[in-house]
């Protein structure tokens, strides 16, 4: 073969591998960067009421909801809770939603599949994308949940292990991106909206965001379907982590579901992203 | 000796489907030299969308073999990424990012250090006119230059081989000029080319060598005036009536030089190698069974009409 038109692969082909990886990277935060009012609005507003409402309104006009446990202020038991569903549905939509686009229509997504990478990369970087952002909204909220309260009822926060916090909060983030991987390649554009509120808002509802799990026991059939939920041990591993006062599930199943659902969850999604991308 | 640019080996690749199977490529076998502006002539469906799919690493292998730029598309698909580039029928920009991020990106996704992408970028958006769009979505473009976009993004980080898919499709009449004018420049930069295209004129100015392809198959390779040689060069009279073309027209096919006789409702299509004598024969028929010729037409030995033998001939095999 002649070499007359110059440059082809740009590089080492392991540098150039990473650069091309690193751009999509940097593809995705310089849209959300951009998007970041809209984006941000979308992730913080719906937390930032059931915090406003449920640990400032309710117990200022004395209505409030019984925190099952005796002096703890509610606004105790919602904080890892919010935290919880605002990473959950961040992470799930903030990688679902651009995917659906991408795939469908004029796939979009081909200008990173002509990309000299594998094509599971490319999904590699979605989930990281997603559990980035996951991240940076569960950021927002906790702050925001930490100070939305009426006088004297601050939550009670005590952090006595930051690895489990850490541990908790990764794998709860790249979990939840995954999920959305896994809806994003699953679904279709049309459907996407119907599956959201189908899928996620079921998972918010019953994911022990206004209660600890163990308070469900009088109602057990309840209890023992939320096992199912992710977000139940999202909640309740934030509880485990920052709020130890309150009753949440064993440490263990909270870190196996967690790290397990994480790890399978991905492999199932990115194999499903591979045979999708490449009919 | 010329080095083989593209080359595949009994292609084939069937699309499964719930609703049944779609024989898309029903065994390929071509070969592209380097340097060459080679094109695909075929019809809607004929399976040229699936074949750069392929050599393109797009669209998963079925059966047979390929190879770009002499990696093999099963075995080595990232060695091929980085030799070829490729504009798709229909744009798939990516929406969020401007006119110039979609070329940058492109490069960076290619491996180009992100100073080396924009710098490519600011230079090919020079070159296709689109400087003054560099700012813009681009949903923004007309179609136009959302077309030389297109061809500017598939060459951000100089490939070896350039897929064009139909590279003109869906734009006015100028535009399409102003495009051949743009891809006749391009060949200077002496890379191997693919073009598939339905429009006979565009492959005519554009390409060295043409297959004419349907159906998911080859009818048929080589320059334009061995196509036209090979499709017979025949002149193809079109004749309509004011109702159904009266019978006796098929006795025409008996007539010396007549290769055959073609009637579909009020048309009668005669191929010949010498349109003498036959306009006159044409009308009389019809004056015979008294229904009088609306229309005569007469396509002289062309692309189009090796086109319509070849595919004709395909469809009645």
């Amino acid at each position: 073969m002649t070499v007359a038109a110059g440059i082809r692969l740009h590089g080492a082909p392991r540098s150039a591998s990473l650069r091309a990886f690193g751009a999509m990277v940097m593809r995705d935060l310089r849209v959300m960067r951009r998007d970041f009012a809209v984006v941000g609005m979308r992730s913080v507003v719906q937390p930032l009421l059931l915090v406003f409402v449920f640990a400032y309104v309710m117990p200022s006009i004395g209505t409030t909801l019984s925190s099952s446990q005796a002096n703890v202020p509610f606004s105790t038991i919602l904080l890892p809770g919010a935290v919880a569903s605002t990473m959950l549905i961040t992470g799930v939509v903030s990688v679902m939603s651009p995917l659906l686009v991408e795939l469908t229509f004029n796939r979009e997504i081909e200008d990173r599949l002509l990309a000299p990478l594998p094509v599971w990369s490319i999904a590699v970087e979605k989930i990281i994308v997603g559990a980035i952002q996951s991240l940076l909204t569960g950021a927002i909220v906790f702050p925001l949940a930490l100070l939305i309260h009426p006088k004297g009822l601050a939550p009670v926060i005590d952090v006595h292990d930051w690895a489990l916090l850490v541990v908790v909060v990764l794998a709860g983030s790249l979990f939840a991106a995954a999920i959305g991987l896994f809806f994003g390649t699953v679904a279709d554009v049309r459907r996407g909206p119907s599956l959201l509120a189908v899928g996620l808002l079921p998972i918010t509802m019953l994911g022990c965001v206004y209660y600890p799990w163990a308070a469900l026991h009088s109602i057990r059939w309840l209890q023992v379907i939320t096992l199912f939920n992710p977000l139940v041990y999202m909640s309740e591993g934030l509880r485990a982590s920052l709020t130890p006062g309150v009753p949440h599930l064993p440490l263990w199943s909270i870190l196996a579901v967690l790290g397990g659902g994480c790890v399978l969850m991905s492999a199932l999604s990115i194999a499903l992203f591979q045979r999708k991308v490449r009919i | 000796m010329t080095n083989i640019a593209i080359s595949a080996r009994r292609l084939r690749k069937t699309y499964g489907g719930a609703r049944g199977r779609v024989h898309a490529l029903r065994g390929i076998d071509l070969d592209v030299p380097e340097g060459e502006f080679f094109g695909l002539l075929g019809p809607n469906g004929a399976g040229k969308s699936t074949f750069i799919g392929i050599l393109t690493t797009l669209v998963r292998l079925g059966d047979g073999s390929a190879r770009v730029w002499g990696r093999d598309v099963g075995t080595d698909p990232l060695g091929v990424r980085s030799h070829v580039g490729v504009t798709s029928q229909a744009p798939n920009f990516d929406r969020s990012l401007t006119v110039a991020e979609n070329l940058e990106f492109r490069g960076r996704y290619c491996g180009m250090p992100g100073k080396q992408a924009r710098r490519r970028a600011a230079e090919l958006l020079g070159d296709f006119q689109l400087a003054d769009r560099a700012n813009a979505k681009v949903h923004q473009l007309s179609g136009g230059q959302a077309k030389r976009l297109m061809i500017a993004r598939a060459l951000i980080h100089r490939p070896d081989v350039l897929f064009l898919d139909e590279p003109t499709a869906g734009v006015d009449p100028q535009a399409r000029l102003d495009l051949w004018d743009l891809l006749r420049d391009l060949r200077r930069e002496g890379l191997t080319y693919l073009l598939t295209t339905h429009n006979l004129a565009e492959a005519e100015t554009l390409c060295d060598r043409i297959a004419i392809m349907n159906h998911g198959q080859v009818l048929a390779e080589g320059s334009c005036e061995e196509l036209k040689r090979a499709a017979g060069a025949e002149t193809i009279v079109t004749a309509t009536y004011r109702g159904a073309a009266p019978a006796e027209v098929e006795k025409l096919a008996g007539r010396a030089g007549v290769s055959r006789v073609e009637i579909t409702g009020r048309q009668a299509r005669v191929f010949t190698r010498t349109a003498d004598g036959l306009l006159s024969a044409l009308v009389q028929a019809g004056a015979r069974a008294r229904v009088p010729v609306t229309d005569v037409k007469t396509l002289q030995p062309s692309l189009e009409s090796a086109f319509l033998t070849l595919t004709g001939k395909e469809q009645r095999s």
